[in-house]
């Protein structure tokens, strides 16, 4: 039913719109007087010395890995719980394998220690 | 015109399935502006809630008790200066409150407000919904990185990290309730927001009340979830102020910064109605299948209008009792005022109801019908609102490696424990 999907972009339409609309009209009506010391980064009062896009964590990657290998998961599981009751217990036993895989998985990330935030 | 107008209130299919897109289009400019009035609403009540729970009087100045405040502070930021840094990337910088909004707001496409009174109802609905929310983690990351400062960044790190990971623990919850919506005699549930209501109907029961406590449990940890997705308190660690002034939108100024409120809160508004619609009823009344007698029905239908009455007879005793000073006198006249109009609606929501209580397809009783759905389910949203502001109210923030492991460590095996469960009762049971 293809004719249910138009309406996103009606909203994506209205909002994107209205949105840009109403910055206009702000941009229209306020002043505007920049100056060198307003368009610095604000790090409260002190000068800025080095640029921000420096390194960070890698914890942030591992995170990142792991909620893919999850939602890839978990999306796994929708069509399954959608025909849940028609599959019975072969679905169940079928569905408990693969999540016993998972879970192996989940134990060994575990015991390496890649959830813990240090 | 009536014909046409008539024509759509026949009609028992949402806009988008009956490929209208003329009413499809009212009912998104009505969302829209009903989403944008919800969010400046609860600007007022959190603020004032929030002083009240810290015995404070929160804004009493701008109107009778502050309701005028949330258009002054529209009129300040409307009119204050826009900075872009001059080191930020100014098109990306500029976009990313856009893409936060657009993610909000394209989600409210398939919340069903009633059984025709969605804009659209796709059969993968949850999908969607789950989909487009988390396209809401795009805006924080990339206004993070365009404003090319430390505090943004590291705000829009954490921001991004927690939001996966709570965004596991929310999916495998949401499974646990699609696959409760296939125990029926076909065997085959359903994804649509719109068929996940109507078979909690069938069944007779709320699913939160589904195979007591697992259905609970579910439930409890996507209300925990959705916390966390929309970076609220206790888990706004996106936007710790002691820490990172303001997390990623520390660099937003003026109308660009209230955009990120707007989609905070459209979000918070989004989650709220999932919750709803899955574990909650949807738009169902209390008991539709207990007490379905048509005195009932008709007994319900008066809830909007006494609960209009009821905010008007507030505000009237407030206006009564305001202070006998002349510099009140104003105030108490819009206070009077505001009651006046409260009571009006109060009014006009009861002829309705009375109007409307044979449950023929005249045009009264489709009105009345269609106030009742979206009455209960607004009714079900407001109490997650109030849930949002108690939470800020009570709760210290987390650390964010406590933050971490609770969604990791905590969540992810009840959830999934939780799910294995519900399969396992569900296949046992006849």
């Amino acid at each position: 039913m293809p004719q249910n999907y138009v309406p996103i972009f009606l909203f994506l339409a209205v909002v994107g719109v209205l949105i840009p609309a109403t910055l206009l009209v702000a941009k229209l009506i306020r002043t505007q007087s920049p100056n060198r010391v307003k368009l610095m980064p604000y790090e409260c009062g002190i000068d800025p010395y080095d640029s921000a896009r420096g390194r960070y964590t890698v914890r942030f990657y591992i995170v990142a890995i792991l909620f893919v290998i999850f939602d890839v998961e978990t999306i796994f599981l929708f069509p399954w719980a959608v025909k849940f009751k028609a599959l019975g217990t072969f679905g169940l036993v079928e569905m408990l394998v693969f999540l016993g895989i998972l879970i192996v998985g989940y134990v060994w990330i575990w015991t390496k220690g890649a959830l813990e935030w240090v | 015109m009536p014909n046409f107008i008539m024509s759509y209130l026949g009609s028992t299919v949402t806009p988008g399935e009956a490929g209208s897109q003329f009413w499809a289009l009212i009912y998104v400019l009505i969302i829209f502006a009903g989403v944008s009035v919800a969010v400046i609403c609860m600007n007022w009540i959190e603020r004032k809630a929030l002083a009240h729970f810290q015995i404070r009087l929160g804004p009493m100045r701008v109107g009778p008790h502050g309701l005028l405040q949330p258009f002054a502070d529209a009129l300040k930021l409307m009119l204050k200066e826009d900075i872009i840094p001059a080191e930020a990337d100014q098109f990306v910088f500029w976009v990313a409150p856009l893409i936060g909004l657009l993610a909000a707001f394209t989600v409210y496409t398939v919340i069903p407000f009633g059984p025709s009174q969605a804009v659209s109802d796709m059969n993968i609905g949850i999908l969607f919904m789950l989909g487009v929310s988390s396209l809401g983690v795009l805006g924080i990351v990339v206004s993070g990185w365009a404003s090319n400062s430390h505090y943004p960044l590291i705000g829009a790190l954490r921001s991004s990290a927690q939001m996966v990971s709570y965004e596991v623990a929310m999916g495998l919850a949401v499974v646990s309730a699609v696959l409760m919506t296939s125990l029926n005699a076909s065997g085959t549930g359903t994804l649509s927001m719109i068929g996940i209501v109507q078979a909690q109907q069938q069944q007779g029961v709320w699913f939160i009340f589904k195979f007591f406590p697992l259905g609970f449990l579910a439930f409890v940890i996507f209300a925990i979830a959705m916390v966390a997705e929309t970076n609220r308190a206790p888990f706004d660690m996106a936007e710790a102020e002691s820490e990172l002034t303001a997390g990623y939108h520390t660099e937003y100024s003026g109308l660009r910064w209230s955009l990120f409120m707007l989609a905070e809160y459209a979000a918070m508004i989004a989650v709220s109605s999932i919750a709803v619609t899955l574990w909650l009823g949807g738009w169902m009344r209390p008991f539709p299948n207990l007490l379905h007698a048509p005195a009932w029905d008709f007994i319900f239908s008066l809830f909007p209008g006494l609960t209009f009455g009821g905010l008007a007879a507030i505000a009237m005793i407030g206006a009564a009792r305001m202070p006998a000073h002349s510099f009140f006198r104003i105030q108490r006249i819009g206070l009077a005022v505001f009651a006046a109009l409260l009571a009006f609606s109060a009014l006009l929501l009861l002829v309705i109801a009375i109007a409307g209580r044979s449950a023929d397809t005249s045009v009264a009783a489709r009105f009345r019908e269609g106030i009742d759905y979206v009455y209960w389910f607004v009714l079900k949203v407001a109490v997650f609102m109030y849930l949002f502001i108690w939470y800020r109210a009570t709760w210290p923030r987390y650390r964010f490696d406590q933050l971490m492991r609770i969604g990791w460590k905590v969540m992810l095996p009840i959830s999934l424990g939780v799910l294995l469960l519900t399969a396992i009762v569900g296949v046992i049971l006849p």
